[in-house]
């Protein structure tokens, strides 16, 4: 330690004995009675919530009167306490040495440090077979490995689930209540969210082919992502997971044609294909392809282009992105 | 048991332990154990405090929670969900808050105290950081800290997805973007964590275990690493009234401390039972359930979370483009940032002792703030930066509130992320170096009275002392023992005896 100054001092030799009218002896209030009342004030103050808390309790509770009882019950006990130890037990102050059982630093002393050195050192038969050391790393090593096999049970590859959702060729359009849309259906400016036929109430579906349909006009229309044959009169069709980080992408604004992502602020420009226009979003929503059948029923020509929702390793880099 | 032992004041109790375990004389010690007076140092307590809150609500909690995804049409006694596919979960939810009796206090305790502690953990970080608690001998016990923080936000995240609301429903989406933008092993990793594509019907069971287990577990463990090493080490001090390197001056165990302390832990339950009952905290029953394709503006993180949101907000958006890969945009602001960060915060004991070339073996007294002006000037860019994150997270918020555009909002945070914390690092690095001038800045000083004296010259005269003016007269002295039979009134009248 002897490189530091301030630790000359000791504090005052253990053996002195204190006078009982020693200052420090004396509680920290110069009024102990008042304190005292204050505490008990804080006691009774405890016990009577506590009583009200149980009466309250047993005719059938209430949120705030049961928060506030135990608060004050709680609380005010804990003041009681405070105040007790803060202002009518000896005030000090007091003084221990930062001693380390028999020493006055942490680090151990010298002799016992050298004692743990040789007590390994009774082993010292078993470092010295170093094939036998080697042979139980490498085996410890192999059984540690079994360990990590389970990891690979906790759920399937991710392989193709991620390039596909459950749209398909021909696949009708439906509302979350299973409506199949006719190209009638919704005006102008409108907007709805839709499902392939069979899987609006499957939470695994809704949740990878969630699409948003919009009729942003009475006539089939090109997007910079699809030809007019994708946009039966007028009606686009766009997946609803955010490419940024994959929140539904909620929120449309008919005036400017444009979708907001409520979770980060991404904003599609629909018109354009729906092409991230602000925000942290990198790349568009993928345009799903449709088309109106004899009966006027709006229906999926394919699935995806190319794999919806926010970027992931195996991706790769996506076709026509502005930004890649 | 013998009356005879001198330990019968005690009451048999302790004589027929001590038979026993023969622990009187580590008893002693502890009892005599000094902790420093500092409100400070109260803040840890704070932290240690409100976990305690955590788990005991929590444990209730368990009762009642089903961690399942099954869904059911709901046909309970809360109206308004009445026919609507729900899942399990969601359910037990809405029963805990709305028909268990006491049950929506207990809930909202829960929530509250997880807020309070994480966040009485960071203001503890901050305290040992700026006062420089951290150096040797206490790096480990820093490592410990951090990693607890650590823990203690992925097991808040965790505890706020469980419910399946639609709001934590979204979080737990982005969270498992966030998976997906991990390099190379990031899909799989994700499948193999929530078993399968988003959302499956598996990870609310593996969420309950870690939340409610494996995480606690660690973390109890750790803090008991974390405790017992202070308790060894003891505590450090500021200078001051007889603090040495060699000494610790404060209040013993028994009686003060006990009883301060114990209060703190009482008043601590009493507010969060003051908030569970009057704050309401995640009325998941108003946001409805989670359903993949709907989503709403409230979308908002704890704010222990919100810095890693934010970040989410202000990343521009740059992918990595490569033949048949890729690395997304979520991968910097959500697994680089902390990925970096952690460890940053972890190393940092060992980095400012080899750039300031400090190679003290102890460091049991503290610095004040202004006495290392460059440490001080990091921290509060680091803050800073943290700050600007977290208020990121709310662009939408600010943008509603100020009435701008939020093309405004964003770009500006953009900026201000990169400069500000230079900025505020600046200043309070001229602050300290400032301040370092003043002598006894902080202090406060004895008023001076002028008086003017009836034949018109004036005269200056201190005021009266008045408590906390000056240091106490008194030297700090061991901690005596005092008879139990000489005690009254609060004040020791018999002799009483050095502790040895």
């Amino acid at each position: 330690m002897g490189d530091d100054p301030a630790s000359a001092t000791h504090p005052a030799s253990p053996t002195e004995l204190l006078s009982p009218d020693d200052p420090r002896l004396a509680p920290a209030t110069h009024h102990p009675r008042r304190v005292a009342g204050i505490v008990a004030v804080f006691f009774v103050l405890s016990f009577a919530a506590t009583v009200a808390l149980a009466t309250v309790y047993s005719l059938g509770g209430q949120t705030q009167i049961e928060g506030g009882l135990l608060g004050v019950a709680l609380g005010a006990l804990g003041a009681g306490m405070t105040t007790w130890g803060k202002y009518l037990v000896p005030k000090g102050p007091f003084v221990e040495p930062r001693d380390y059982e028999d020493r006055h630093d942490l680090p151990s002393k010298p002799e016992d440090r050298e004692a743990v050195v040789g007590a390994f050192g009774r082993g010292a038969s078993i470092f010295a077979r170093r094939k036998l050391l080697g042979l139980l790393s490498l085996s410890g090593a192999a059984v540690g490995a079994v360990f990590v096999f389970p990891l690979r049970s906790l759920g399937p590859q991710p392989k193709g689930a991620m390039f596909h959702t459950a749209w398909k060729p021909g696949t009708r359009l439906v509302t979350a209540g299973g409506r199949p849309i006719q190209v009638q259906d919704i005006d102008i400016g409108g907007i709805v969210t839709v499902f392939p036929e069979g899987g609006e109430n499957d939470p695994d579906i809704q949740q990878t082919a969630q699409t948003q349909l919009i009729r942003v006009a009475a006539d089939p229309l090109a997007t910079r992502q699809g030809p007019t044959s994708w946009s039966p009169s007028g009606y686009l069709a766009f997946s609803k997971v955010c490419t940024h980080a994959g929140c539904p992408v909620s929120l449309y604004e008919a005036e400017t044609e444009q979708l907001l992502c409520p979770c980060h602020q991404s904003l599609f420009d629909v018109l354009q294909g729906a092409y991230p226009i602000f925000g942290p979003a990198p790349r568009p929503l993928p345009q799903l392809p449709i088309y109106a059948d004899a009966d006027g029923y709006l229906r999926a020509r394919s699935d995806f282009l190319e794999p919806i929702g926010p970027g992931f390793w195996e991706r790769g880099a996506s076709d026509g992105s502005p930004y890649s | 048991m013998t009356t005879d032992t001198p330990m019968a004041p005690l009451g048999a109790a302790a004589g027929w332990m001590d038979d026993r375990v023969g622990l009187a004389h580590w008893t002693k010690k502890s009892l005599n154990k000094i902790f420093p007076d500092h409100w400070s140092f109260m803040i840890g307590e704070v932290a240690l405090y409100s976990f305690i809150v955590v788990i005991i609500t929590g444990i209730y909690l368990t009762f009642f929670f089903n961690p399942s995804l099954h869904h059911s049409i709901y046909h309970g006694p809360y109206k308004p969900l009445d026919g609507q596919s729900v899942s399990d979960a969601y359910a037990s939810v809405v029963n805990i808050s709305l028909y268990v009796r006491g049950g929506l206090v207990m809930r909202q305790m829960h929530h509250w105290s997880a807020d309070i502690f994480i966040g009485a953990i960071v203001v503890h970080m901050c305290r040992i950081y700026f006062t420089g608690a951290f150096r040797r001998p206490r790096e480990l016990n820093w490592v410990i800290g951090v990693l607890l923080l650590f823990l203690a936000l992925i097991n808040g995240y965790i505890g706020y997805s469980l419910p399946d609301d639609l709001i934590s429903g979204t979080g737990v989406r982005i969270m498992f973007s966030v998976f997906l933008a991990i390099p190379v092993v990031g899909s799989y990793l994700a499948f193999f964590f929530f078993g399968g594509n988003f959302p499956g019907t598996t990870y609310d069971y593996r969420f309950y275990i870690i939340h409610v287990f494996l995480l606690p577990a660690i973390i109890v463990g750790l803090l008991v690493a974390h405790l017992a090493l202070l308790w060894h080490q003891k505590h450090t001090q500021f200078p001051g009234r007889g603090a040495t390197e060699r000494n610790v001056v404060g209040t013993p165990v028994w009686p003060g401390f006990a009883f301060k302390t114990t209060g703190l832990l009482l008043m601590i339950f009493g507010i969060t039972a003051l908030l569970g009952g009057l704050a309401q905290i995640n009325p998941i029953w108003l946001y409805g359930p989670y359903i993949p394709y709907k989503v709403t503006y409230l979308v908002q993180p704890d704010w222990y979370m919100a810095w890693l949101d934010g970040a989410l907000r202000l990343m521009p958006r740059w992918e990595v483009n490569m033949p048949g890969h890729m690395i997304p945009t979520v991968f910097f602001p959500a697994v680089l940032m902390p990925g970096v960060a952690v460890p940053f915060l972890m190393s940092w004991p060992w980095l400012e002792a080899k750039f300031t070339k400090d190679n003290r073996r102890s460091h049991h007294l503290l610095d004040r703030p202004r006495d290392a002006p460059v440490r001080t000037a990091i921290g509060v860019g680091v803050l800073t930066f943290f700050s600007v994150l977290f208020l990121a997270s709310a662009t939408d918020e600010l943008a509603n509130f100020f009435v701008i555009s939020l093309n405004v909002v964003l770009p500006v945070l953009r900026y201000t992320l990169v400069i500000l914390p230079f900025i505020t690092s600046f200043v309070a690095f001229r602050i300290c170096k400032e301040l370092a001038q003043v002598p006894k800045a902080g202090k406060r000083k004895r008023a001076s009275i002028i008086e003017r004296t009836p034949s018109g010259g004036y005269a200056l005269r201190d005021s009266e002392v008045r408590p906390g003016d000056e240091p106490d007269e008194e030297e700090p002295v061991p901690v005596p023992a005092v008879s139990l039979n000489a005690m009254a009134d609060g004040r020791p009248s018999g002799a009483s005896l050095p502790a040895t």
